[in-house]
Parts: structure tokens; sequence; C-alpha cells
């Protein structure tokens, strides 16, 4: 039988605010152990929580980047669960008035097909803090510390619809809710730092039937090949379980990234109970129509319009234009680069290309690049003037990424301006006619194809710097 | 009358005189706790050291012909279940017994501003849950009206330290009646004000939607003034009003001519002590005579507020008592995992009382139990709040008793804590409705132990009720008698 899965995502996401949800401590990652903690964080005897206003702000400002409706009356609730990372032995979270419903993202599979997922909801909550075991593992280790920095972090969730129906989907989907998140500069999205990571829901059913199937989650995943891989192992896992006549079992399961194996972590019968209770600290959270208009007004371009604009001023393909704007700091470093006066295309191919493999190659992001966007511009505009060819820029390119100096002082020092003199290029593609005897009989024979290993000759001793064009249109008149 | 029958304001007067120094009112009262704590037991930690170094600062500052403020170099105590950096604050119970807060609660740090002297913590009943201070983990508290006799609770020390002039003032909170009901069994003034008057911030909470910090004084006067000081917007509570606070000692004055007064006739229940209802009935009469209008009111949903409270309360409790868990402070009993200490440490740690609320309070927020009990609780919680607000739409102050009777004897309810929750239904509908309310001494049972007389306002309107209480007050000497405590 053909199965299709059904897959659902929570993403958790922290916000980038300087402060904690409930106090004033800082959010900073990395600190030395238990140095960002207060009474209230630390859920003191006696201590209250007071909102930050700018959690409230960041989490409107994602409701409406991801087109949700923003409830103007919500509320916080305490979800009571016993776990020594929980000061408090409960998150202070929302239930059932969430500060956004209803929204949707779209995305482009890798077909070219397009797909809305919607979302559910997005509510605000507190991160809680992180367990340091003296071994590798609980199992492994006599006693574990408790880390209270991460607690009372700022976190949204935001719950999808079971919309997606492939891992690569529900990559898709993450991808682009980062890309969002990120533009509007909510989240550093930093996944390495658990910034961003996904609960995976997922069931199987005969394809082309819409009951739901037994469901499974998978909790904590912080990579886009791990939601991918993940999923791919869990929907081929669910399948053997039915093909095998057996039934899929609801229940929490953990990815093990080295095996590549889901493990079963609780079942259903062992879930919390999580006693759900409005949190009576905190009042609940007015927002007027003005309030959210003024959020709306605030939120720069978003990725889908910006992609938009690229492909209609620029002429960019959707695929080019998909890609630059996929992060809000590319599409950021490709405006400046075309405000240098760079040709757009041209552009978009440098980025995409030698830029791009040089910073993955250091693992480094866009907002460090050693070739600023001015830098390139002005590279890229020397080859539009024919200053320089398309090969000799990439040793611009390379030398620009080690020293700050201008393309023009290096094109300069280097001596790489590219020969346009007709003079000089004829007498180097006379001398390669005169020592080429063979090849010029092939070509004139009719093997039109031939003229190619004389254009490579010629510019092998010009040093890559005759005008390309020049050496085919002069061997082309010469050949006659 | 001696020092330590004094209230605040004749103490203030006498600091600013000259006729006494802080030291030697400190040092009077502090002899009078080595007199008589032994047969009252009112206090849980005493701070000597400091109230001493306190009071002698003061004296200095008098000295200087600086100009003091109202609790300046007066003896206090506070409830030790309102947090104060560096002393120990166990809220009775065994699982806080070594804890130390490393910050003060807002009310705290706006005593110390004051330059109060505080004399140390007071006994409560563990968690402020109960209504006799019998739950305390420590010991019971007597009322020194009669030693063999409950204090009242859950502020029992605090109210019976003001009675037995072993603290001039004192701190309480109150979830269910935990200030007023004490503060009549002890003949003393209570009050709790509006919810959000005052920051519950370092107040440990019971059940944070009705917890509310207020004075417990030997007078309204003194009452007023210590509101003056403990009144307030605070940024860290959210839940605290932000209105601006009026001098409630403006109130202080005698004149209730026009006020329009209420008597509910469903607080006057069946099985009331003969004896309160006499007195309260006399006090109404009196107010009439001092210019009231009288006019009885029904408020119908007072029958459901007893059980409405019980499910609100211990749900809220079960969930803020979640973090005592042995992780990171208090008390940790061995296990052979996590799980297991948890449960070793809650199990060995919370008293009977305590425990008994969080059952409750978790099976009504249970799956499948929420809707029945605690949503439904919450809609008669707004039933019992509407009572009111009709009625203050023609009533000023509505009149009743604290509680249904005097303070009865020490262990003759411990064992039936449902004739024990039956004892708050005059106040707990307050607390539902967040409503001010105080009371005030108004006569004596047969037996010779003190009643009191509640008076209930409408939200942030302490002012009429400092006004209505001061006013009877001045009509009669009840706030004069002091407990005999055997003649100490």
């Amino acid at each position: 039988m053909s199965y299709e899965a059904v897959i659902g995502l929570e993403i958790h996401s922290e916000l980038k605010t300087n402060t904690k949800i409930f106090c004033g401590c800082a959010t900073t990652f990395g600190a030395e152990h238990n140095t960002h903690v207060c009474p209230v964080c630390l859920g003191l005897p006696g201590v209250l929580p007071v909102l930050n206003k700018r959690v409230l702000e960041f989490a409107i400002k994602a409701g409406l980047a991801l087109n949700c409706h923003i409830n103007g009356f919500s509320k916080f609730d305490r979800k009571n669960y016993y776990y020594p990372d929980l000061p408090k032995n409960w998150q202070t979270s929302q239930y059932d008035l969430p500060i956004c419903e209803h929204g949707y993202v779209d995305i482009v599979k890798s077909n070219g097909e397009k797909k809305r997922i919607r979302i559910t909801r997005i509510h605000m909550e507190e991160d809680a803090g992180k367990l340091v075991h003296s071994g590798n593992t609980i199992k492994d280790s006599d006693t574990s510390n408790v880390d209270y920095n991460r607690t009372g972090v700022p976190l949204i969730e935001i719950v999808s619809e079971p919309d997606m129906s492939t891992p690569e989907e529900a990559r898709l989907y993450m991808e682009k809710v980062k890309s969002i998140l990120q533009y509007i500069d909510v989240s550093n999205c930093k996944m390495e730092e658990g910034n961003l990571r996904a609960d995976l829901n997922v069931s199987i059913r005969p394809r082309g039937t819409d009951t739901l199937g037994t469901r499974t989650e998978m909790k904590n995943i912080n990579s886009f090949k791990a939601v991918e891989e993940a999923l791919t192992y869990e929907i081929e896992r669910q399948e053997e379980v039915v093909e095998d006549g057996g039934h899929v079992v609801q229940e929490t399961r953990t990815w093990d990234p080295e095996r590549g194996i889901t493990l079963s972590m609780r079942t259903k019968e062992n879930a919390n109970d999580y006693r759900y209770m409005p949190e009576p600290d905190l009042v609940p959270i007015i927002t007027t129509d003005e309030e959210i208009e003024a959020f709306r007004k605030s939120l720069p371009e978003l990725p889908d319009a910006r992609q938009a604009r690229l492909e209609n001023e620029f002429g960019l393909s959707s695929y080019d234009a998909g890609v630059i704007t996929s992060s809000r700091q590319m599409a950021e470093y490709f405006d400046a680069v075309v405000a240098a006066g760079a040709d757009a295309k041209l552009a978009a191919n440098w980025i995409m290309g030698d830029l791009s493999k040089n910073l993955n190659a250091e693992n480094m992001s866009i907002t460090d690049s050693p070739v600023e966007p001015e830098r390139l511009g002005q590279m890229i505009g020397l080859i539009s003037k024919g200053t320089i060819s398309s090969k000799i820029a990439k040793k611009v390119f390379e030398e620009m990424w080690k020293c700050p100096d201008s393309p023009e002082k290096i094109v300069q020092d280097k001596g790489l301006v590219q020969i346009t003199d007709t003079k000089a290029i004829e007498e180097i593609v006379d001398k390669v006619i005169a020592s080429s005897q063979k090849i010029v009989d092939d070509y004139k024979g009719g093997n039109k194809k031939a003229i190619g290993a004389l254009v490579g000759q010629v510019m092998k001793q010009s040093k890559g710097k005759a005008n390309p064009q020049l050496v085919n249109q002069l061997l082309a008149q010469k050949l006659g | 009358m001696k020092l330590f029958e004094q209230p605040s304001h004749v103490l203030h007067d006498m600091l600013v005189n000259n006729e006494i120094t802080s030291l030697e009112l400190t040092e009077a009262i502090l002899s009078r706790i080595d007199e008589v704590e032994g047969d009252v037991k009112a206090y849980l930690t005493l701070t000597r050291d400091e109230a001493i170094a306190q009071a002698k600062a003061v004296d200095e500052k008098i000295a200087r012909g600086e100009k003091i403020s109202f609790l300046e170099g007066i003896p206090g105590a506070i409830k030790d279940n309102i947090c104060t950096k560096g002393v120990k604050t166990t809220c009775a119970s065994k699982i806080l017994q070594n804890f130390v807060p490393p910050y003060s609660a807002t009310v705290v740090n706006k005593l110390n501003a004051e330059n109060a002297v505080i004399l140390g913590k007071t006994n409560l009943d563990e968690f402020a849950m109960g209504g006799s201070t019998e739950n305390s983990a420590y010991f019971p508290t007597r009322n020194p009206w009669n030693t063999e006799c409950v204090p009242g609770g859950s502020s029992g020390g605090s109210a019976a330290a003001v009675a037995a002039g072993t603290a001039v003032w004192a701190i309480g909170s109150d979830t269910g009646g935990s200030i007023r009901q004490p503060a009549s069994f002890c003949g003393v003034v209570g009050m709790k004000p509006t919810y959000g008057r005052v920051s519950r911030y370092g107040l440990v909470a019971y059940a944070s939607s009705l917890d509310q910090i207020g004075p417990i004084t030997k007078d309204v006067t003194d009452c007023a003034h210590i509101l003056n000081i403990i009144a307030g917007h605070d940024d860290m509570d959210s839940t605290c009003v932000n209105e601006a606070v009026p001098d409630y000692t403006k109130a202080l004055v005698e004149d209730v001519k026009g006020l329009k007064l209420a008597i509910p006739k469903e607080y006057f229940v069946d099985g009331m002590d003969p004896d309160v209802e006499k007195a309260i009935r006399d006090s109404i009469k009196k107010l009439e005579e001092l210019g009231a209008e009288v006019v009885e009111i029904s408020l119908p949903n007072t029958a459901h507020a007893i059980s409405t409270y019980y499910l609100i309360a211990p749900a809220e409790a079960a969930t803020n008592l979640e973090r005592y868990d042995g992780v990171s402070y208090g008390e940790r009993a061995d296990g052979v995992d996590i799980v297991d200490m948890m449960t070793n440490t809650r199990s060995q740690y919370f008293g009977e009382e305590v425990k008994r609320r969080i059952m409750i309070g978790n099976y009504a927020l249970s799956a499948g139990y929420y809707d029945a009990y605690y949503l439904k609780a919450l809609k008669v919680r707004r039933l019992v709040k509407e009572d009111y607000d009709k009625a203050f739409e023609k009533v000023d102050v509505i009149v009743c008793p604290t509680a249904p009777s005097p303070a009865y004897k020490i262990g003759e309810k411990i064992d039936n804590p449902l004739e024990m929750y039956l004892q708050d239904v005059c106040t707990v509908p307050l607390n539902l409705a967040g409503l001010p309310g105080i009371s005030v001494p108004c006569g004596f049972s047969s037996k010779g132990m003190p009643i009191g007389m509640q008076l209930i306002g409408k939200p942030l309107d302490e002012a009429t009720l400092i006004r209505t209480a001061y006013t009877y007050e001045q009509s009669q000497d009840f706030h004069k008698s002091r407990a005999a405590l055997g003649g100490k």
C-alpha cells in the first residue's frame, strides 16, 4: 500500500530581547553558570513575574509577519510539570487565549510547486534552565547540576496545522519561518545555540484517505538536516509497523542523529497532565487595534514581497530571487552591491557563487564577509566596463578576500587590466596561428569548434588579460 | 497605661516630644516579650540585635533634631510568610525551616525606609493555610485573652503579639480572613485592603488571586497610618493597582452621618454564637444612633462562597507550592532518583493541611475535572462579586460579624477540617470579590473573649471603612481593653 505522511511542527524560537521575559536578567548565551539569575527567575518564594513589553512586541510582530490574527485579549497560564530545570515546576505559557492565531506561510518545493502551510497559533512562554551532568548523559552521571541562566529567556511557540506531507515540506516550512523571524529581527535563530528548535508530529495514512493516523512526536530537533532525516526515518518506521500488521503507538520519541534512528521516550499513558491554570500573578494582555497597526507599519519588507520585487525590478529568475531573499542579511547585501553600481544579475551570480562558496568554506555569516558589498559592487562594475574579464575577476575577488584594497588598486598592482588594445592582441593571435598549423587546418577543414583551442592559447599567452571577445573576433577574421 | 499597651500614634507623639527614646520603648517591648512570650508564643524568629540597633539609630536622628516619620522607632512584627532579606522566612513550614531570603518584600522595604523597628517574624498556619495557627509546623500560638484558646489565623502570631503587647503593630496577610479573623479573636483591629492596593511582592504565595497584605493594630488610627505606608503601586507586582493613595488619616473623623450601612442577612448564619450576634446587632444600633442609615440587604450567593473558595485557593496553592521540590533551596530529603527525592521531600516536609489542600487543588485542575470544579468555581466567584457590585450601588458599607464565634479552644476543631473551613463564612466572600474589609473590636462574649465587627467597603474605598470604624471605635472603649495574661 502507498502511504502519505501528515506532519505538523511546533517551532520554539528564542526572542532576542536584552532581558528575560519576567525579570531584568540578561539573556546572553554562554555566560558562566547561574550568573544571569535573580529571585524572580529562580522562582524563590514570594516573587512575582512582570511581563517584558518587548516580548509582547516581538510576538505580535512575528504573528503579523506570519499572517496571523492578533488577539486583543490574551492571557498567560501555568503549565504544571515537575522537572529540575524548571524552578517553579510550572512553565508560564499561554493555553486557551494565545496572542496570535490563524496564520500561514507559503513554501516553494524543489519541483516549483507552491504550498500554503497554515499556522494554528503563536504563544509566548518562558524557557527552562539546563541540566549539566557530570558524565556524558544523565544515565552515566553521578551528579547533575542545574544552570538557570536560560530560565526565563523568552520564547514564542509557533504551532502549525498538520499541513505538510513530506520531510522536504517540513524543512522548507521551518526554513521559511526562520527567514521571516530573522527579517523582522525578533530572533537570532541560531540553531546551534538552541535559539530555534522544533517538535515534529507525524503520522501516516493510506494515500488518498483523509483520516488521521496515530501520531508520534520528536522533540527539540535543532537543524534542518535533522528535521528531514528524523521525519524520513520515522515515516518509514511507521510504515513498517503498519505493514507488519501492527499499530503505531502515540508516544514521544527522541531523534538520535548519530545512529540516525528515533527511540521511544514515553508513551501517552505516561504523558503529563499539565493541569493548566490561568496565571493569577499576571494581568490579561490587552492590545488595541491602533497598537497592532503601529506594529504592522513597523515591519520591514518580508521575504515574499522582496523576492517579487527582485524578480520585477531586476529581472532575476524566481530561483535566484528566492535564494537571495532567503535571508534578510543576504538580501540587504545584494541591495548594497547593486547600490554600488553593479549589474543586478551579475551581483546575484557573484553572491550565490564565489561569495557563498568562500563564506561556507570559512563558516562565516554574510554580515562578517571580508569582501564588503561596496567593493564587490565596484568589482562587478569593472567587469561591466570591460576593465577585467570574468575570469580575471575571480583572481581579483580572491585578493579582495585577503586584503582590504579596492578592486581598482588590486587590478593596477597586479597588472590585471584586460588587454583591449587590438594591436597587442593581434600580435599574439598571429603568433598562435603561426605555431598551431594543425589546429588551423582542422578549423579550416570544417571543425569550427577547434577555434576554442586557439582562443585558449591566446588567453594563456596573454596571462588571461586579453579581452576574450576581441580574441574571438580577431581569430575568426584571420582564419576567414 | 504601660508603654507596651500603647498604640503607635501615642508612642510616636511621645518620641517626638522626647518623653521616651526608641531604645527605651524597644527595650520595654523586648522585656514584655521576655515576660509573656512563653505563654503566647507569637514569634518564630526574634531579631533583638537588629531591633536595638535600629532603635539607637532613630534616637540619634531625633537627637540631631531631625523629623521622624510615623512608624520611625516603633517596634512591630512581620508575619513569617513575608520575605525579609537576611532573616529566616519559614512560612511556619519545615520545608523552609532554614530558608533565608536574599531579598525583602516590597512592604518590608517600605517599613525599613520608614525606619520602623522590626522585632521579628510571627507564627502562622503553615503557608497561611488555616484559621487557628494550630497548623504551624512549630507550635500553636495562644490567645492572650485566654491562653487555652486559639488566636485565630492564619496571622495568629501577628494578632496575638499586638494583643499581648509584644508588638506595637504587626503586618499580616489575608487570603480568606487571615487578618480579620485573628484580629477579631484577639480584640485588635485588622484590615484586608482591596486586592492590589498593597504590593504582594515578597509575600510567599498561598492563593495569588486572593492574597493581600494588611496591618494589624491596636486601634483604627494606627491602621490608617500604616495603610498610608504600605499601600501603593509597585512595578514588581503586575496585579498591584496603579491608583493614587489617598491620605487615610484624613478619614479619621467621627462622622457617619449620611452613610448608608447594609446588614446582609446571609451573614447571620445558623449556629452563630448568640454573644456574637448580640454584639454585632448592638454595634449596628450604635452606628445608627451616630447618624448612619441602616438597611437590610441580601447577598444570595454567599452560601456558595466557602465551596468556591476551597476550590480556587487550593488550586492556586497546588501550583504555587510546586516550587518546594528540594532542588535549589529549602529542605531536601534523600531519594534514589530525582522523582523519588522530590516526592520524599514534599511528603516529609509539608504538614497535613498543606498536603490536603495541594491534593484538593490538583484534583480540581486535573484533566476531565477542570470544567466541573475549577472553571465552575471561577463562575461562581463572579456571581459572588456581582452580589456586592449590586449592593454597593445603593449602600456605602456592609456590616456583619467577622467570625461566627469568638476564639475557641486549642484542639477543639483541628480534627474536623470541614467545620474549620465553615468558620471562614463571613470573611472569604470579600477575598473572592477583592474587596476591602476591616475588623474592629465590638464587644466581649460571656466568657470574656473579644468579638469583632467586620465592615466591608467598595473597591479602593478603604477611607470610608476607616471613617466608619473610627467613628464607631471612638464611641466606646473596647479598643482600650487589654488582655490580662494572668496579670502580667
